[in-house]
């Protein structure tokens, strides 16, 4: 059956949630990975979004974090305070699942600027919740489209934190709860991080793809995992789900 | 507390220079209260709010705005702000001084605003740049020897405008839905419009005393704008009216496109019932595509403790 390599990656993103109780849903592609994990390999999922609801079950694929479908039939709808509070803070929030404009080999994320801060060549939207969300998050997983200007050697800026620059327990010795980083889902390969250096390691290629076509859009010297795999393609239930369910009108696909 | 018309309420509670507030998470966002801002020529506005949608956007586009506070810059799901964008890069209509948190410092600052506190204590900043980029976020050891706690100041707007589904002409409103920060803002700033789909008995907030998010104790005006959030929404009332995010997101890139828009769809109006008028012309079956439909919650018995 054929299928996009978008596709590829909201199905690779989606089975990554398997066995997950808590997600916290960023804005974009997540938001369509974590619906199709909970219509598939997590049906007891908790989608958790910034805007102040948990336990959201959308009648279509939400438009933004601040879709009115989240609020119809959700679990809980709160304050942002509580949200942030009580949820993220009180450390409530298993795994958050991101994207990134420019992330690094420690999955150091940067969603603010590109140039100099002061004097920006692309302004981009900055942090919203992400710079706390990376603190306090279980886990963290990013979904992202390969990219060599995404996959930079050095972030113009870091608005949330991966494993800094790889040392073991930097981020602890910060005060930093979460684990941080733990997966990064592409439209070409998988990525995991190395438990003991902290480093993006390619740990799956899409089928089709090669590890010297990811190594191109990959700014630094890529590690790649001895077990490297090839990744399971979508299954035909997956992508009837995409494509008559989540996203009719392939906005993501 | 008054009930009064969005041009009256303006020009009685927003004035040029003030630091401004209209808050609503990606919902009941006040373009009717912005569109009158716009129309008046309201100058060297601080502009607040976490997500400075397109409200904001048009408002920069006007150059209503000196300086912006926020935590995310975004068109939700479609992408940039192009005016706020261009003031940002390139100093156009004019140079706009940024004052960027997160969202929970962004929250954290409008509850030390609210209950007059000297900051707001939050485990966030670390790892990252925000806390180099902006001098307001200060990092403090605990007292109680627990370490470093990032810390965020108060916020305290001279004006906050939230829009809501109903509320009585005393100003005590019910909001349902994603409650965003409105309670916050509206606790912390100086003056307080609140702007409704419906004006209700006062029995029918009474009926509901833990629906009323805002009490009218802290509401300086209360203004009836069926509509008034559009192009967002109202929970219950209207769906997000996605074409014209879209659509912004296209003509705003040019500059030119955008003021032109301005002058058609606000200058050239008289207030918020002409637009709406204008909107239905273009668009007859408007409100139909963007009614919810319906999903009522069970009613609850509070007690008659006599």
């Amino acid at each position: 059956m054929d299928y996009t390599p978008s596709e590829m990656m909201i199905v690779s993103s989606a089975r990554a949630l398997a066995g997950k109780r808590v997600v916290f849903v960023g804005v974009g592609l997540p938001n369509i990975a974590c619906n199709l994990a909970r219509r598939t390999v997590a049906p007891d999922l908790e989608l958790v979004y910034e805007s102040g609801v948990f336990g959201a079950c959308p009648a279509r694929l939400p438009l933004s974090i601040g879709d009115p479908t989240l609020i119809s039939g959700a679990t809980s709808v709160c304050s942002m305070a509580d949200l942030f509070m009580n949820y993220l803070q009180g450390g409530r929030i298993e795994v958050a699942f991101l994207g990134a404009a420019q992330i690094d080999r420690f999955g150091n994320v940067n969603t603010t600027v590109i140039g100099d801060y002061r004097r920006p060549k692309v302004r981009l939207p900055g942090s919203g919740g992400a710079c706390e969300i990376a603190i306090h998050a279980g886990e963290l997983f990013f979904i992202v489209r390969l990219k060599k200007r995404a996959f930079v050697e050095r972030p113009d800026f870091i608005t949330s934190a991966g494993h800094l620059t790889g040392r073991p327990g930097e981020r602890a010795a910060l005060g930093m709860p979460g684990s941080g980083p733990q997966l990064v889902v592409t439209d070409m390969a998988t990525f995991r991080f190395d438990r003991e250096s902290g480093e993006m390691t390619l740990a799956s290629v899409h089928p089709g793809a090669t590890v010297e076509q990811v190594q191109a859009e990959v700014s630094w010297p890529l590690k790649v995992a001895p077990d490297l795999e090839t990744t399971e393609p979508p299954a035909a239930d997956e992508l009837r789900i995409i494509r008559d369910e989540l996203d009719p009108h392939g906005i993501y696909a | 507390m008054t009930l009064m018309t969005m041009r009256d309420a303006i020009a009685a509670h927003v004035h040029d220079g003030d630091t401004v507030a209209i808050e609503g998470f990606t919902a009941f966002i006040c373009f009717s209260a912005a569109h009158e801002i716009i129309r008046q020529g309201r100058r060297d506005l601080t502009l607040c709010r976490m997500t400075p949608d397109l409200i904001y956007d048009q408002m920069i586009a006007a150059g209503c705005a000196c300086k912006l506070v926020f935590s995310y810059l975004g068109n939700p799901g479609v992408g940039a702000l192009h005016c706020i964008r261009r003031a940002v890069e390139k100093a156009v209509p004019g140079p706009l001084e940024i004052e960027e948190y997160s969202h929970f410092g962004m929250v954290g600052r409008y509850m030390a605003g609210a209950a007059h506190l000297p900051f707001f204590p939050l485990r966030s900043y670390l790892g990252a740049d925000l806390a180099a980029a902006n001098p307001n976020i200060r990092f403090v050891d605990s007292p109680y020897g627990d370490g470093q706690v990032a810390v965020v100041p108060p916020l305290n707007p001279d004006v906050a405008i939230v829009h809501a589904q109903r509320a009585d002409a005393g100003g005590n409103t019910h909001i349902w839905g994603l409650l965003g920060v409105q309670k916050e803002a509206a606790f912390a700033a100086r003056r307080v419009i609140v702007v409704v789909e419906e004006i209700v008995d006062e029995a029918v907030i009474r009926s509901d005393p833990n629906r009323t998010v805002i009490p009218g104790l802290v509401v300086d005006a209360v203004v009836h704008q069926p509509y008034g959030a559009h192009p967002s929404y109202v929970q219950g009332y209207y769906d997000r009216d996605n074409q014209f995010y879209l659509e912004w997101d296209r003509l705003s890139q040019d500059e030119a496109a955008a003021r032109a828009w301005l002058d058609e769809w606000v200058y050239g109006l008289d207030g918020w019932p002409a637009y709406l008028s204008r909107l239905q012309s273009r668009d007859p079956a408007i409100w139909t595509r963007l009614a919810p439909g319906q999903a009522l919650s069970q009613p609850v018995n509070y007690g008659a403790y006599r």
